[in-house]
């Protein structure tokens, strides 16, 4: 793996454990500044827990992480994280607005008043997504694709430095996917750095610089072009890793520890 | 009662009234205001849960203390409460249980263990324990003037914590991963809103009793969420809808003392949830069923206009008065929907009777131009872009061309090039 000067992120032997079934085992990567980059692999491979590993919503069971190469909790300010948008309830009684600004909570903290410069940057975000006009509209009666640029206005609200985005393109429509990923090119072109949780093969050589190939543990890790090749994929999508996971379960079914101590 | 009576009631001139008035206002606000975090967090039945579970706390303060102090339920409430979904949360976390299992065995168990008590009390001989069933049930009409003081209190603490930490409360209500992310303490603010809701039912149980009490944490939130789609907006109004049952509820069981009531109170907030879920706008029962008519008869009228112009269009004859039987023959209209249809028309001057035929307006004439225009415009977009066959665009575009805004149009228009015929080879009538 090629050395990486000033990287976003690192991981090193990340392992997550869900209910004594290991999701994430060992997995060990840098990622360069500036880039967009992918991470990819079948269902259930663990691409949304790596991301939420690395933010803490997850506990470790062994491993860590570091961003910007420092602990998370001293650069948080520079980095803003993208949920899935179905893991929230849009009947919330809110306005496009209201949740824009939640991404300035983390400059304001939980006491710090909502300033009319944070207002300001707030309506900005929305006009990069192109959502202007909807900001005083209610999040109930919003499109999914239309969420979902809620959703990055907040992160562009937050000025962050890394963005990790969980499956943006789930349930959007292409004319929206399409608006997404020039802004995330935008961004790049800003120096900011993008790691997408992404599913689908044919627009992966399309969207991204560097790719994260991912089946519980770390296939592969580098530029596009020397990772997306068929023979990583083949061993990222097929059935190769199976015994691996029959370890899994029968750690799980014999309720043996997936650590010694 | 007389209206002396009633108008002492309102006035609130007995001192005995003004302090129930005042207690069940006082404890069905706040309660209100707690209560629409349990509702937007989805946890209004761990909410009831936790209400059954604060009986042994009180049962327990009573027989270790000997006495009747509204303090010491209050701290024995709490601390029982606090127990009983410290346990349900850690069950559901280790996934020995599902979440609904671990609400129904808490409350069952810690309920049981309250009903053993207080059986166990009032078999003891003890004479000081007469009206503590009351718990059960509630004793608005016997809040006494220390009661007031420990509620009011309550009641100023719980809402000052909600306001000064509304902020993060709100962001761990919408999206919880993202409040952990921007670096929120989340663990600490979800055990302080617990904390929170287990305070406010302790103290709202004498009003109410464990019993009922979820009904005052949920009926008004619910009620307010009508409404409003602004959370500050929600706040204030399940807090007024809240004091407005207590004072109904206190003022039912002060014109007919034999009746309860924290169960009037619940009845009250009850009729006020059901109003709202009638008459509210947009949400309500009846905007969604007006808006529903509405689009129903427009879609009638359009349908008929474009058989009005399908005709002219067929016999060459533009604006061809044509007989009300006829228009069924063309299309399967039921007689009263078409009855209903060519009123509607007529009123808005987009048809003209003249004996016994009905003839289309220059305004008419217009807008069934214009819908037929849509329909084919978008049979020819689905056929091209979506490549469908030209026999199966049709339906689509049938219910398609109803909500399609001048914006759309236009975009059609351009994407397509101002094409000039349909699918089917008709001409789509310029606009």
């Amino acid at each position: 793996m090629p050395e990486i000067q000033n990287p976003s992120l690192e991981a090193h032997n990340l392992t997550v454990i869900y209910h004594r079934k290991p999701v994430l085992w060992s997995i060990d990567f840098t990622l360069p500044q500036g880039q967009i980059i992918g991470i990819m692999g079948p269902n259930g491979a663990g691409k949304s827990t790596l991301l939420k590993a690395i933010l803490g919503l997850v506990p470790l069971n062994s491993g860590y992480s570091k961003v910007f190469d420092k602990d998370l909790g001293d650069v948080r300010q520079r980095v803003s994280y993208i949920p899935q948008r179905q893991t929230v309830d849009w009947d919330f009684p809110a306005t496009v607005m209201d949740v824009v600004l939640m991404g300035r909570f983390q400059k304001r903290g939980m006491f710090q008043r909502i300033s009319p410069e944070d207002k300001a940057i707030a309506q900005e975000a929305l006009e990069q997504v192109n959502m202007q006009d909807y900001a005083s509209r209610q999040i109930s009666q919003l499109s999914g694709g239309q969420q979902q640029r809620v959703f990055l206005a907040r992160a562009l609200a937050q000025q962050a430095d890394l963005y990790l985005l969980d499956e943006p393109f789930v349930g959007v429509d292409a004319a929206t996917e399409q608006s997404i990923v020039e802004l995330l090119r935008k961004m790049k072109s800003e120096g900011k750095t993008i790691v997408v949780v992404h599913h689908d093969l044919h627009t992966a050589r399309e969207y991204f610089d560097w790719l994260v190939l991912l089946n519980a543990s770390l296939i592969a890790c580098g530029p596009v072009e020397d990772v997306f090749t068929d023979e990583l994929l083949k061993v990222t999508y097929s059935g190769k890793l199976t015994v691996l996971s029959q370890v899994g379960d029968q750690l799980r079914e014999r309720n043996f520890p997936v650590r010694e101590k | 009662m007389t209206s002396q009576n009633l108008i002492d009631f309102i006035l609130l001139r007995e001192p005995n009234v003004l302090l129930v008035v005042a207690g069940s206002i006082i404890l069905c606000g706040m309660s209100a205001i707690v209560g629409c975090f349990t509702f937007l967090r989805k946890r209004a039945l761990i909410g009831d849960a936790v209400s059954h579970s604060v009986l042994p706390g009180v049962c327990l303060a009573f027989i270790l203390t000997g006495e009747k102090n509204p303090l010491y339920f209050l701290i024995g409430a709490i601390i029982s409460g606090m127990m009983s979904l410290l346990i349900m949360e850690g069950l559901t976390r280790s996934r020995q249980t599902r979440p609904d299992t671990a609400i129904a065995l808490m409350l069952s168990v810690f309920f049981g263990i309250g009903i053993v008590l207080l059986t166990s009390i009032q078999h003891s001989g003890n004479a000081s324990q007469a009206g503590l069933d009351k718990f059960l049930f509630g004793k608005a009409a016997s809040i006494t003037l220390e009661d007031i003081r420990l509620f009011a209190f309550s009641s100023a603490g719980i809402l000052s914590i909600i306001f000064i930490f509304l902020r993060g409360f709100t962001a761990i209500s919408f999206d919880e991963e993202f409040a952990v992310s921007i670096g929120f303490p989340v663990r600490w603010l979800r055990f302080a809103l617990s904390f929170l809701t287990v305070w406010a039912v302790s103290v709202g149980i004498q009003a109410v009793g464990v019993v009922l009490m979820s009904a005052l944490l949920i009926t008004p939130a619910l009620a307010a969420r009508m409404w409003t789609h602004s959370i500050r907006f929600m706040l204030f109004l399940a807090m007024l809808f809240g004091m407005l049952s207590g004072y109904l509820g206190a003022f039912v069981s002060y014109s007919a003392p034999a009746m309860p009531t924290g169960p009037w109170i619940v009845v009250a907030a009850t009729f006020i949830a059901a109003v709202s879920m009638v008459f509210a706008p947009n949400r309500g029962i009846l905007a969604q069923w007006f808006e529903r008519r509405k689009n129903t008869n427009k879609t009638l009228e359009e349908n008929i206009l474009k058989l009005f112009y399908q005709i002219a269009e067929k016999t060459g004859e533009s604006s061809k008065p044509i007989l009300e039987e006829d228009l069924v023959n063309y299309r399967a209209f039921s007689k009263s929907q078409l009855k209903l249809g060519l009123r509607l028309l007529q009123k808005k001057a987009f048809i003209q009777f003249h004996l016994s035929t009905w003839k289309l307006t220059d305004l008419g004439e217009i807008e069934a131009r214009r819908i037929v225009r849509l329909h084919r415009l978008w049979e020819l977009y689905l056929q091209q872009y979506l490549n469908l066959d030209s026999d199966h665009v049709h339906d689509d575009a049938e219910a398609m061309e109803h909500v399609i805004t001048p914006e759309i149009e236009a975009q059609l228009d351009e994407i397509l090039g101002n094409p000039k015929v349909d699918p089917h080879n008709t001409i789509i009538p310029p606009k």
